[in-house]
């Protein structure tokens, strides 16, 4: 699949090149924390309850976005067009962009979370944290992907992303706040465990559909 | 017949105003009897249940309800896949009509639920399994019918929406599953009672024929929208052969 | 380099066949019951006003439409069936560039070099730069070229991989003058063989200079299809307006 690091080659380039997304994503991300710090007064007899949700708030929506810019590259200049051209499978398309928003997704991630634990004194960065976050990055950004790709030609299109995104992500948020709420205040294992591997089915379940299903959505 | 004069509608020709096919009135009939059967049976025939009261008879219509949209989005994912598959037109109308109606008992479901859970639990909503997973599905189709309407181009919101209409449909199991889980770290009161152990038999028929009544009314409700957007899409072929 | 499911171009009969081609964007009818056949190695130019339908019927051909009904046969593949194979074959320059802005003009050659699979992308790069003479900005963002320059960059991404059949789609808007006299010289292959083109311009002048055959469209169907040697200027621009 040389045509995939082909692909996501091209997209970390671009990226790294303009710098345009990845500054705004994570300071974004920090706002978000500054916001629900004011918003919870997040003193210590709350924060068990209420952190683990203020960081998954706090990276997808930084992640959204990011997904929201995803096929702007292409949109101009109509170099979707020139991808499709290429003797390559649709889904080859689908995967190096969904490679390349984990990673910048979990660039942001990675610098939101040290802060995140520096502003509210809470928190670690485990194993189980980086699993979770990775598996959690994954399956929002396999769903992301696919939408962001359909709502590049949409009337309304910075609306509709987030609309369309968050309740199909649904399952990824409750299960990723929990087992990090389970990670940061070291509770039972076997319930860490469970939400990890609904975590992995999901992505499993939907990194395959959402491959299958690009095709249709940029042919015309 | 001199070449002169205007040809003369045959009788056969003219169709009757007011002539409704058989199956329809079959089903309208089937739809009152049945409708009237499960009133009688939820507010007479079913005994009060103990705890709840006669609040609790909202049960016979809002579980039925939220059978029928978990049927209508069924059968959007079913059209989805075929219209992605074959591209024939009409799966599209049937998957656009079915989530339109699913989306009316949805919110039906979510309103029944708030006032069933008022006298009981004091508050319009609770954060119970079946509520929080009806009401993620009911953004999920809310927004299929935004998805429709923004796309300009209407082959294009058909494909869209098949798309989200096979992704959506996935998503419930899914989404049910990790609600539950939810509940059962963090409970909170539960708003209806599962058929399970304890439910008297007269409850059972009660329920039963509910559900019958509410199957037949989607049923009629989706010939008739199903019949309107055939009538809408014969228009525009007519309006564009003749362009 | 034979299309894959065929064994030598003699053994097909065309190279592109069109057959009640229509495709419809809403209500408006773009092409209309379509029929064109197009040989191998013959240069056609299509012409027609603005909405005529040109850019759709490239635009299909080179399978980024599918057609909303007839056939369409490229090199004896269907469309849209086939459209996987038929893409390795085709060469196809759109009213956009499909350049990256952000990277220069030789990674955006490299790029597209890959995604077609071909064999030694960066020495094809610069085999190409120099060819379309510009090789001098070779390492310079895409962003900051001219736009004649960069048509003739996106003149080169459209046969990176050599392909047997080329789609031009209005090619010679914004191509600069060196440009426009290059154009001739892609309408061979790489071994000066005769490559398979249709081109849509508006130029009446250059279609007969350059093209074997003219086909003019009105509406979404064929109103005039004529050997250029046959035919005069006068004629194609009346079949242009509409008239005769």
């Amino acid at each position: 699949m040389s045509q995939v690091s082909a692909l996501l080659w091209k997209d970390l380039v671009l990226e790294f090149r303009t710098r345009e997304l990845l500054g705004g994503m994570a300071l974004f991300s920090l706002l978000v924390l500054l916001v629900f710090n004011f918003a919870f007064d997040l003193r210590v007899d709350n924060l068990a309850g209420v952190a683990p949700g203020v960081l998954w708030v706090a990276f997808t929506f930084a992640g959204v976005l990011g997904l929201g810019r995803s096929f702007v590259a292409e949109k101009d200049r109509g170099a979707l067009d020139g991808l499709l051209l290429a003797p390559i499978d649709r889904g080859a398309i689908y995967l190096a962009k969904l490679i390349a928003n984990v990673i910048f997704m979990g660039i942001v991630e990675a610098v939101c979370l040290p802060v995140f634990t520096a502003f509210f004194n809470y928190g670690s960065i485990s194993l189980d944290i980086l699993v979770i976050a990775l598996l959690g990055t994954i399956g929002f950004s396999a769903i992301g992907t696919l939408f962001s790709a359909m709502t590049t030609n949409l009337r309304a299109r910075d609306v509709m992303l987030p609309l369309l995104v968050f309740p199909i992500c649904v399952p990824v948020v409750i299960a990723a706040v929990e087992a990090t709420a389970l990670a940061f205040s070291g509770g039972l294992a076997g319930n860490q465990l469970r939400w990890i591997a609904l975590l992995a089915a999901f992505d499993l379940i939907f990194g395959i559909l959402c491959f299958a299903i690009f095709e249709f959505v940029v042919e015309e | 017949m001199s070449v002169t004069s205007l040809p003369r509608t045959r009788e056969v020709d003219r169709v009757a105003p007011s002539a409704t096919p058989l199956i329809d009135r079959v089903l309208q009939g089937a739809l009152l009897v049945s409708f009237l059967a499960s009133l009688y049976l939820a507010f007479i025939y079913a005994p009060t249940e103990a705890v709840q009261g006669d609040v609790q008879r909202i049960f016979y219509f809002h579980v039925p309800m939220a059978w029928l949209a978990y049927l209508s989005f069924f059968v959007v994912f079913l059209g989805s896949i075929v219209y992605l598959w074959k591209r024939d037109q009409r799966w599209d109308i049937y998957a656009r009509c079915s989530a339109e109606i699913g989306v009316l008992f949805t919110t039906l479901v979510l309103i029944t639920g708030s006032l069933w859970g008022r006298p009981i639990w004091g508050t319009w909503w609770t954060w119970d399994a079946r509520l929080t997973s009806t009401l993620i599905l009911w953004a999920v189709y809310v927004v299929y019918l935004m998805l429709r309407s923004y796309s300009s181009d209407p082959a294009r919101g058909a494909r869209y929406g098949a798309i989200l209409g096979i992704i959506g449909f996935a998503d419930v199991p899914i989404v049910q599953m990790s609600v539950v889980w939810w509940r059962t770290l963090h409970p909170a009161p539960v708003i209806q009672l599962e058929g399970g152990g304890g439910m008297p038999p007269q409850m059972l028929v009660a329920l039963m024929v509910s559900l019958v009544a509410f199957t037949l009314l989607y049923a009629y409700l989706m010939r008739q929208r199903v019949q309107i957007e055939q009538l809408r899409s014969e228009i525009q072929q007519l309006e564009e052969s003749e362009g | 380099m034979a299309l894959t499911s065929v064994s030598a171009p003699e053994t097909t009969t065309s190279a592109v066949t069109v057959e009640g081609l229509t495709r419809r964007f809403g209500a408006c009818k773009a092409l209309d019951h379509l029929d064109l056949t197009i040989p191998w190695d013959q240069r056609i130019a299509i012409l027609g006003h603005n909405g005529a339908g040109k850019s759709t019927l490239l635009r299909i051909i080179a399978t980024l439409l599918r057609p909303s009904s007839g056939a369409v046969v490229v090199g004896g593949l269907r469309l849209p069936e086939q459209a996987g194979a038929v893409r390795a074959h085709l060469g196809f320059l759109g009213h956009q560039t499909l350049l990256y802005e952000d990277l220069t003009v030789r990674e955006n050659l490299v790029f597209y070099g890959r995604l077609h699979g071909v064999q030694q992308p960066v020495l094809r790069a610069d085999e190409l730069l120099g060819r379309v003479g510009i090789a001098a900005r070779a390492d310079d963002r895409v962003r900051g070229l001219s736009r004649g320059q960069q048509q003739r960059v996106a003149l080169a991404r459209s046969i990176v991989h050599d392909p047997q059949i080329l789609l031009l789609d209005e090619p010679d808007t914004g191509l600069d003058l060196a440009g426009a006299d290059l154009l001739e010289s892609f309408l061979r292959d790489d071994h000066g063989q005769p490559r398979t083109v249709l081109l849509t311009t508006h130029n009446v002048e250059r279609a007969l200079e350059l093209a074997a055959r003219v086909v003019v469209l009105w509406n979404g169907r064929v109103a005039l299809d004529s050997p250029t040697c046959a035919i005069s200027p006068e004629s194609v621009a009346r079949a242009i307006r509409g008239e005769s």
